[in-house]
């Protein structure tokens, strides 16, 4: 990949990469299979280390592994909404990612959980916050040759919640027309902490930070939520297209901040 | 162009060995080079579902796979499903609920829907309906389909 540079892609589950093939998005001399990379197969887990979740592993093995959907049910949500059942056996969320769409479903849960993404390239190794990640549609800090390993995402905190919800026209198989990632950490009687993220409301997913840090001393309540979600809208700079307006996207980003973090907060109680 | 490769593959139950370009998408060349016309190309670009085949016992659309990647894989397509000369009971439904009009969802519906039947042989209705939401069908308006899928569970 280093020798080709920008005209080397790498080919995991292939359903972003060979339909942006046959369509001529990219004009490549080299595909490399990095399926056969154990690093990048790898799923594991421990209450120590948490999640690391190889570059290559399938959505089907992300939701069907019992310690991410007890640990992590936002990534569980995003790995189960991805495409349908045939897609979900080739692609995963480190594709998801790599691909740097707007309306990436993995990206806000990744936000929301604080994960970061493993580079490896010729210069060597380096680790990104996702946040940081997404630089433009279908771009990102991934330099010629260079490659998405794996995520890491840190031990769940006790009492911890985590959503992920999409609007979208159909019941499945469909681009977000807004999607929203959340966590929550309670404390007691109140909020600890909570990040919430946005997809398909900006050129990159958007790590609405003010407004998951104003939920920080809050009581979990709808009310506190309601404001949340206010917070949520004004941190979205969404577009007019084929798939929504500009005001529908603003309204849906307030709508699906406060159910998911409702679910997260329901979620995070019943969290050990 | 580039040179052709050996894939060796198991291809409903039988250890085969064929020749593709490392561009080739599996769906092509199970259709140009092994004659196994039963899967479809609709879209080409992983909506539709009609090209769907098992790998290794998962649904995949074949459009979306290099013909490359099936090296050492068990691949089944809709000309593996029926058993010897009997049709396979998702086969039979489907015929007798009229599940069918055109036929070029067919192939991609039966194949789908076996793998959730391997799977989980009790599906309820959500389920089945989920389960295809990959597979589009123009004609039928899904309701025969899901009818068909639900009368074979019984038979199996």
């Amino acid at each position: 990949m280093a020798e080709k540079g920008a005209k080397a892609r790498a080919l995991a589950g292939g359903t972003d990469l060979l339909v942006q093939l046959r369509v001529k998005r990219y004009i490549v001399d080299r595909v490399v299979d990095v399926k056969h990379i154990a690093e990048m197969n790898e799923l594991s887990y421990s209450d120590s280390k948490g999640l690391v979740l190889g570059a290559a592993v399938p959505c089907y093995r992300v939701y069907e592994d019992k310690h991410i959907s007890a640990k992590y049910p936002g990534l569980y949500d995003s790995a189960s909404l991805i495409g349908g059942i045939q897609i979900q056996t080739r692609a995963g969320i480190g594709g998801n990612l790599a691909n740097a769409a707007p309306s990436a479903d993995a990206i806000p849960s990744l936000i929301a959980l604080g994960a970061t993404a493993n580079i490896a390239g010729p210069k060597g190794k380096r680790s990104v916050p996702v946040e940081h990640f997404c630089t433009g549609p279908g771009k990102s800090v991934l330099q010629d040759g260079e490659l998405l390993v794996s995520m890491s995402i840190p031990p769940p905190q006790a009492k911890m919640g985590s959503t992920y919800i999409r609007f979208i026209p159909r019941n499945e198989m469909d681009i977000a027309v807004v999607g929203v990632g959340v966590s929550v950490v309670l404390n007691g009687n109140s909020i600890k902490s909570a990040r919430i993220a946005l997809a398909s409301v900006g050129p990159t997913p958007i790590f609405a930070t003010e407004a998951g840090n104003w939920l920080t001393g809050k009581a979990p309540t709808e009310d506190s939520v309601m404001q949340a979600a206010e917070a949520a809208k004004k941190a979205a700079k969404p577009i007019t297209d084929m798939r929504g307006t500009i005001e529908q996207r603003i309204h849906l980003v307030g709508v699906l901040t406060k159910r998911s973090l409702l679910s997260a907060i329901t979620r995070a109680k019943e969290a050990r | 162009m580039a040179k052709k490769v050996i894939v060796q593959a198991n291809l409903n139950d039988n250890d085969t060995e064929f020749l593709s370009e490392p561009r080739q998408s599996l769906l092509e060349v199970l259709r140009e080079t092994l004659a196994l016309t039963g899967t479809k190309e609709g879209c080409n670009d992983g909506n539709c579902g009609a090209c769907t085949v098992m790998v290794d016992g998962r649904i995949v659309n074949s459009c979306l796979m290099l013909a490359v990647e099936a090296e050492g894989k068990k691949i089944t397509t809709i000309e593996g499903i029926a058993q010897a000369d009997k049709l396979h009971p998702l086969q039979q439904s489907f015929l007798e609920e009229a599940a069918l009009q055109c036929g070029i969802c067919t192939p991609g519906f039966i194949v789908a829907a076996k793998g959730l039947l391997d799977r989980e042989p009790k599906a309820d209705e959500h389920r089945v309906r989920h389960w295809l939401a990959g597979n589009l069908c123009r004609c039928t308006g899904y309701d025969k389909i899901i009818r068909a899928v639900l009368k074979a569970e019984k038979e199996l």
